[in-house]
């Protein structure tokens, strides 16, 4: 019964029994679904399923192959830790939301048409704001509507795409796209949007800390993934995307090191991260595009470990700036441990999931002969000690005492950040187990003395570099602030820009308006002078002026007439 | 905007390097692991895949300069971006 409905439906449909489930079901009901689905989907053959045409258009909602699988799997593995790490929550609009918004991230990469996509895509954006605004208060509730409008602009961009095209081509099926015109243009800014490039990124950090602690683990695995995966998909080999993904790789890392908010360095480290997987789709090679699969597939188990284990000091410290935290070790070893284990992934140390993935796409760049991409990937994998490999675990847990002592996470969280904690080194230790499952087939060794030991050298060199700025005070002082990024363009900028220049143009509409006014009042002056009561044309004039008049008229006319 | 030091342990200065246990703990550290993979260059063969990366001690110089200057680069950025944080909630 399950294997029959499509992947990612069932996870909607069943969120649907959650408010009426008694208490203790519903836990067991939240991460049983999601379960349930992964073994469905693993027993799922490739090809395409529940075609049909309407409106002359061929709808395939259901299309399996490697590159969709690989996705449904790991946002199958994403919605059962989630699910674990949020056994605690009694609020049932966040376990609907979370489940909904898991099975719309897994139903849009299994979407085998664009307008299906455009509606999971949709789906996505209305569920996962309910992550926000649940953590309720004002702050949230903004960021929550900023968060919604530029994924629902995304969505419609989405469907303009996908509807010109299929004016253009006949058809509405989702594959490789060259792009060139502006239905295939419009697609792929649609697909920015929620893959974060650079200026279309704000609403990734704007939105995800103010997110609830668990609803972050949710949000930080698919709506930027499902981006990754469409990208993948619709766009490998598009030359642009390298330099656009190797500048999200570095920018972040700026602002990473300034920011207070654990959970705000954390989206920026996952918008760095994503700029590796859109490297690899921008290379579009066999080996680029595994890498930056594979890189999506283990950056979303080590991006939620990251975020649960901030989560968790979230929930118990009561804060995550950085300015009011360190020291938390003593209170909470196993969180600082699983911690370090996703810092460890994230900063791709050899036997850590996040190295096999990254050198695929580092070693693809290098074959490709993009030096300068190169050098950028080399530089934000340095860099990553900036935000997750070094920031996050030093001033959480080590860093200078806070003095604060709180009780270690709940059970559930310990388990779910136990269960990612080993999947990072399961997957990093035994790489057939992520190679084996690549879209393409991977002739790769990353264990190399070349690999591991320049890997080695460029992390302890990166981090003695971190050590030696937070020794000698270098390091930019954790403070609480905002820091202005792009999106103060839309939420100071334009506003602004609208203060000044509407009041100028409210101004020259009244000028304008008077002016014409006067004009008016002017012309109808003239006219009565002309032609009112006692004007001259008014006058009664004698009849043989108006006969000689008549006569110049009608000779007037027969010359005319003539020539 | 200044450089507003959070509060230490009592009576420790703000100035002259960081000598907390955890500073320098991650610092010396650092140093020691640095030191012992500086000079497995000499011990292996580099399959370099770009022809510079093969060079000496490249990786080493890199992530260094990368990190340091991505650092100071951060702090004047800081300096540039940073506000109050209810800036746009006035």
């Amino acid at each position: 019964m399950i294997a029959s409905l499509p992947p990612g439906l069932l996870l909607i449909v069943a969120a649907l029994a959650i408010p009426v489930l008694p208490d203790a079901l519903r836990r067991a009901w939240t991460v049983v679904v999601p379960a349930a689905g992964l073994w469905a989907l693993i027993a799922l053959e490739p090809g395409t399923y529940l075609g049909f045409a309407w409106f002359g258009a061929e709808f395939v909602p259901v299309r399996v192959d490697k590159l969709s699988l690989i996705f449904g799997y790991v946002f199958h593995i994403a919605a059962i830790v989630g699910a674990i790490y949020a056994l605690h929550v009694r609020d049932t609009v966040q376990h609907v939301a979370g489940m909904m918004y898991a099975g719309s991230g897994i139903g849009a990469v299994f979407a085998g048409d664009l307008v299906t996509l455009f509606v999971y895509w949709e789906a996505m954006a209305i569920t996962s704001v309910f992550l926000i605004w649940a953590r309720g208060g004002e702050t949230a509730y903004r960021s929550g509507m900023r968060y919604l409008i530029v994924q629902i602009v995304s969505g419609v961009l989405l469907l303009s795409g996908a509807i010109l095209l299929a004016e253009q081509t006949g058809s509405i099926a989702f594959d490789r796209m060259a792009l060139g015109d502006l239905a295939t243009w419009l697609i792929l800014l649609a697909f920015g949007i929620k893959c974060a490039f650079p200026f279309l990124h704000n609403w990734l950090p704007d939105a995800y800390p103010e997110a609830t602690v668990t609803g972050a683990v949710f949000l930080s695995a698919f709506t930027t993934k499902a981006a990754v995966y469409a990208l993948a998909r619709g766009f490998p080999g598009t030359e642009m995307l390298i330099y656009v993904g190797a500048a999200m790789t570095a920018f972040p890392i700026f602002y990473a090191v300034i920011e207070n908010d654990l959970r705000r360095t954390l989206a920026y480290s996952l918008n760095s991260q994503l700029g590796f997987m859109v490297v690899g789709v921008g290379i579009g090679t066999p080996m680029a595009l595994n890498g930056a699969v594979g890189h999506a597939f283990v950056s979303t188990l080590y991006m939620a470990l990251l975020f649960m284990s901030m989560g968790a000091v979230l929930y118990r410290a009561g804060t995550i700036e950085g300015s009011e935290l360190g020291g938390l070790h003593k209170s909470m070893p196993f969180t600082t441990v699983f911690c370090i284990v996703g810092a460890a992934s994230i900063s791709a140390f050899p036997l850590f999931s996040g190295f096999i993935a990254k050198s695929l796409t580092l070693s693809a760049a290098a074959y490709g002969g993009y030096a300068v991409a190169w050098l950028t990937l080399t530089f934000a994998s340095a860099g990553v000690i900036h935000h997750s490999g070094m920031k996050i675990p030093y001033f959480a847990f080590f860093s200078r005492d806070s003095g604060k002592r709180c009780k270690e996470a709940p059970l559930n969280m310990l388990i779910a950040m136990g269960t990612a904690a080993f999947l990072c080194i399961a997957l990093g230790v035994w790489s057939p187990a992520l190679y084996s499952i690549l879209p393409h087939d991977v002739d790769y060794e990353p264990y190399t003395p070349s690999h591991v030991i320049g890997q080695l050298q460029l992390l302890a060199f990166a981090a003695l570099a971190f050590a030696v700025l937070i020794r000698y005070r270098i390091y930019p002082a954790a403070i609480r602030s905002t820091n202005l990024d792009f999106d103060w363009t839309y939420r100071r900028g334009i506003p602004a820009l609208i203060g000044v220049v509407w009041p100028a143009l409210w101004s020259a509409w009244q000028g304008f308006l008077s002016a014409l006014a006067g004009g008016l009042r002017a012309g109808i002056g003239a006219a009565i002078r002309l032609a009112g009561p006692e004007a001259t044309l008014a006058r009664t004039w004698p009849l043989g002026s108006t006969t000689l008049w008549v006569a110049v008229l009608l000779g007037g006319f027969l010359l005319i007439y003539y020539l | 905007m200044a450089d507003t030091e959070r509060p230490g342990p009592a009576g420790e200065s703000a100035r002259g390097p960081d000598r907390s246990a955890g500073a320098t703990r991650l610092f010396w550290a650092a140093i020691v692991v640095c030191a012992v993979l500086a000079p497995l260059d000499f011990f292996y063969h580099k399959h370099a895949e770009l022809g510079f990366s093969g060079s000496f001690g490249f990786y080493g110089w890199y992530g260094f300069v990368c990190c340091g200057l991505a650092g100071l680069a951060a702090r004047e950025l800081g300096r540039l971006l940073k506000r109050d944080e209810d800036y746009y909630d006035r």
